[in-house]
């Protein structure tokens, strides 16, 4: 099972992928633009105000005005940004009297956002109190940490949400001027999914991309370089637990080294209960809830990490044990057996992923945006299946090297500062 | 004026169409020999199966010194039959392409395979084997009392908002089994023995206590004869009979205050107690609740969003909600983050809220849009299938009944200005309300 993807360009320049869905009324749309916090250009949190304020007013009308009319119809909006894309997505239901009026009300509010300032205030003063929030969660200082150790000084390394410093300093023109340049036709790649013909997704691909303003490209993002040397980053947090997460920068999308990553990873601690660290962690040792790994890819280099949070008195044999089990890996390669077992899971569930009409938005949309073939999922299983261990092996050897590797610990000070 | 009516003279019509696709008839209903019930979804979207069991018991069939036991065995299912060892049953899942997992909620404990729908009669079989044959040793139990307790100070113990939702269900749920919270107390899983797990297995994991769902690509009648085949052997037993207590008076406004060392933001929480599905005894009155919950948190364009956090602006945040798949009474739910500080502000800004729905009837425009956006949110559900399952996993286990999902559309219409008002008057009261508000050490001292 392979999705149909059909892919055009609209007249000013927006690439657009379409699935038709005929199953359920529905029609999901979403518009990525390459405006990402990695485009925050030194103050941190700017794409995603510029997200987050989105949908908060034009010139003609104001946010409550705006929600009520995508409301009236059923229909739902909503704005997310990350490291790469600022994304807008709409679900709606698919007869044209409910679904025409809701796609002019998203060109007219994303093309002509107008950000007040009341907007830009109220919206600042949520995203200081949601860092303030952060404060008192070990994963999320945990994450920034380690994002910003790994990534040192590339766009990646700042947190999307920006700090409390950062965010205090955005001000309305700054916002302004992020829409302009990011927000454009030839910066957007729609995708549009669900019950409608190829005529309706022109027509509908059009009417979006032809209110958004024409915009240079932008720059290519820089490459990142990887960590020096390997490091141990402490943060004191008073809690019962310790929160580790070590890694390192993985693969960009499209690399081919990032196939046997993934399996390995997969069987690592990227496979759920059966993987080696939840196997070791968990269920021999009773020493955490939650033990895994996981690798993405992104425009540049995405990350591989292990993270897990242990008792206190636990963390130096946890420490241990994650290190020991990469480390094996590395140096002997996997098992037969786990390398067959992750092999037949990942190819097996392959159907899987595309079992819902938004699984499949997020599919074609990371193909558009990374300009991915069109059967990628195929291939992808194609190319798992194609691997042998020495390839896992070779590929830990050469991405993951230990002497670039990162440790972050969140926890009580005397518990951090007695483990290496 | 005229156009805006136009439009709305529509929405029923435009409606109608896709919501009647989903007919009863596309769940099939049927019971084996022993009691277990055997619920199928058709969606034939893609070659995948979703398969689900229920069991009806879970936090709240709990009493005092073994809280946590239905989640402590929901882990020891894992751990091995005498057929197939520790882990196996994850590997097996695991090399045929699928995904497995269980959760525990305070009115069921359920577990579930995902799989290409050719694959379903590996996961029901290896559901029948623990159903019937699971082992529980003292050495496993050891290690996963361990893990528990790490999930335990995980979810709960190291978070603010999580010391803080558990001392708020205590006062919020007086003399239920609801108050206390799904995962234990630290205590009681620290003291729970194999004897308390082998008596919880004997008492509520037998068939006629059992709800296969399976949603996907599958056609019922090869489903029921694959559950036949697996289960049917399986010898009935019966379930006690649960108690719990029916016509509690109302408890009286209840208030707690709740600093927090690590809180950095104050929060505000406000519940009513209401009936559920399984409880209401007019059955409109839990969409009543759904649509006043959709009238003041529908979205950005309905009322908190609208008064607390643009217009006023006392709150950051604000919200309401409402759960009706529930097997005691349920909880009407409001919160709320000020925006500066000021939780008194938001406090009565929420009252004030709902002392506007008690005093005047929603306007026909209001009512229209949460219609309309329940209706289509009801429809957008059904692109899950996991959630499809659930949903009738849910009903069933809280005694509403997986036929309540065909009767969404026809009580969601029903519903008049006056239903909404009366139900706002006579669910909405003082004496069922708990405020519960976590505030930062070093802030509002002088409250």
């Amino acid at each position: 099972m392979e999705a149909d993807i059909q892919e055009w360009e609209t007249e000013s320049g927006s690439q657009v992928l379409f699935v038709e869905r005929h199953e359920l009324p529905i029609v999901d749309v979403r518009l990525a633009f390459d405006a990402g916090s990695a485009r925050d250009d030194g103050q941190a949190g700017l794409a995603r105000m510029t997200s987050n304020l989105l949908l908060e007013g034009t010139t003609e009308r104001n946010a409550g005005e705006i929600a009520r009319e995508f409301e009236r119809y059923g229909a739902r909006v909503s704005t997310d940004s990350g490291r790469d894309t600022g994304q807008v997505s709409l679900r709606a239901l698919s007869e044209a009297e409910r679904l025409d009026p809701v796609i002019d009300n998203m060109a007219d509010v994303i093309a002509n956002a107008d950000f007040p300032g009341d907007a830009v205030d109220r919206v600042r003063q949520q995203m200081l109190l949601g860092l303030q929030q952060a404060q008192s969660s070990a994963s999320s200082l945990a994450e920034k940490a380690f994002a910003r150790a790994i990534y040192g000084d590339h766009p990646y390394a700042a947190p999307p949400g920006g700090t409390l410093e950062s965010v205090e300093a955005i001000d309305r023109q700054a916002v302004v001027d992020f829409h302009r340049r990011y927000y454009t036709a030839n910066n957007a790649t729609i995708v549009i999914v669900g019950d409608l013909d190829r005529a309706r997704a022109e027509a509908i691909a059009e009417r979006l991309s032809a209110a958004l303003p024409d915009g240079e490209s932008p720059e290519p993002l820089p490459e990142v370089k990887l960590p020096e040397t390997a490091q141990t980053v402490r943060l004191p947090f008073e809690a019962e637990q310790t929160h580790v997460i070590i890694g390192q920068p993985s693969v960009r999308q499209g690399s081919d080294a990032y196939y046997p990553l993934y399996l390995g990873n997969h069987i690592l601690g990227g496979g759920g209960l059966t993987s080696i660290l939840a196997e070791r962690m968990r269920e021999e040792r009773g020493l955490s809830y939650s033990s895994s790994s996981r690798i993405t890819s992104g425009a540049r280099r995405g990350r591989f990490q292990m993270a897990t949070q242990v008792r206190n008195d636990a963390l130096g044999e946890a420490l241990e044990v994650m290190r020991g089990s990469l480390g094996e890996l590395r140096d002997q390669g996997p098992s037969a057996e786990r390398l067959d077992a992750s092999k037949r899971n990942i190819t097996g569930s392959f159907p899987l992923q595309l079992d819902s009409n938004r699984d499949l938005l997020g599919y074609v949309t990371s193909i558009g945006f990374h300009d991915l073939p069109h059967d990628y999922l195929q291939r992808f299983v194609d190319r798992i299946d194609g691997l042998d261990g020495d390839d896992v092996q070779s590929a830990l050897q050469t991405h993951l090297d230990p002497a670039r590797s990162v440790t972050v610990l969140v926890g009580p000070e005397a518990t951090i500062n007695g483990v290496e | 004026m005229t156009a805006r009516h136009a439009i709305f003279a529509l929405i029923p019509a435009l409606m109608a169409a896709p919501v009647a696709a989903q007919s009863d008839s596309e769940v099939t209903e049927f019971t084996l020999d022993n009691g277990m019930q055997v619920l199928v979804r058709e969606d034939h979207r893609a070659p995948v199966v979703v398969s689900q069991i229920w069991y009806r018991v879970g936090s709240s069939y709990e009493g005092r010194g073994n809280t946590g036991l239905s989640h402590l065995f929901e882990h020891m299912m894992f751990k091995g039959t005498e057929e197939y060892a520790e882990g196996e049953f994850s590997e097996i899942i695991s090399r045929e392409g699928g995904r497995l997992n269980a959760f525990t909620g305070r009115d069921f404990s359920a577990y579930f395979e995902i799989m290409a729908a050719d694959r379903l009669p590996i996961a029901l079989e290896l559901e029948a084997d623990r159903m019937a044959n699971l082992q529980i040793d003292s050495e496993a139990l050891s290690t996963e009392r361990e893990v528990v307790l790490e999930e335990r100070r995980l979810r709960t113990e190291d978070r603010p908002e999580g010391r803080f939702g558990e001392r708020y269900a205590a006062i919020a749920n007086p003399g239920t089994g609801y108050a206390h919270p799904i995962i234990g107390w630290a205590d009681d899983v620290a003291g729970l023995t194999v004897d308390d797990l082998e008596g919880w297995y004997q008492q509520w994991y037998t068939p006629s206590n059992a709800t296969l769902v399976v949603a996907g690509d599958v056609e019922p009648e090869a489903v029921y004869a694959l559950a036949r085949e697996y289960f049917g052997g399986i010898p009935a037993r019966d379930v006690p009979v649960v108690h719990d207590p029916e016509n509690l008076d109302p408890p009286g406004e209840r208030r707690l205050i709740y600093r927090d060392e690590q809180a950095r933001v104050p929060q505000l929480r406000m519940g009513y107690e209401v009936p559920s599905f399984a409880t209401a005894d007019a059955a409109r009155d839990p969409y009543a609740l759904l649509m006043l919950a959709t009238i003041l948190d529908g979205g950005d364009g309905a009322r908190l969003a609208e008064t607390l956090v643009r217009g006023s602006g006392v709150a950051a945040a604000a919200g309401a909600g409402y759960n009706p798949m529930v097997r005691l009474d349920g909880e009407f739910s409001l919160f709320g983050v000020p925006a500066d500080g000021d939780v008194d502000a938001v406090e009565e800004a929420l009252r004030e809220e709902i002392g506007r729905l008690q005093r005047q009837t929603v306007s026909e425009e209001e009512l229209e849009r949460a219609r309309s956006q329940l209706l289509a949110d009801h429809l957008f559900e059904l692109d899950s299938v996991f959630y499809q399952a659930m949903q009738l996993g849910m009903l069933e286990t809280t005694g509403a009944g997986w036929e309540t999902l065909g009767a969404f559309e026809e009580n969601v219409r029903a519903l008049t200005a006056e239903d909404l008002q009366a139900a706002a008057q006579r669910y909405l009261r003082p004496e069922m309300l708990t405020v519960g508000i976590m505030q930062p050490v070093d802030q509002g001292d002088e409250a």
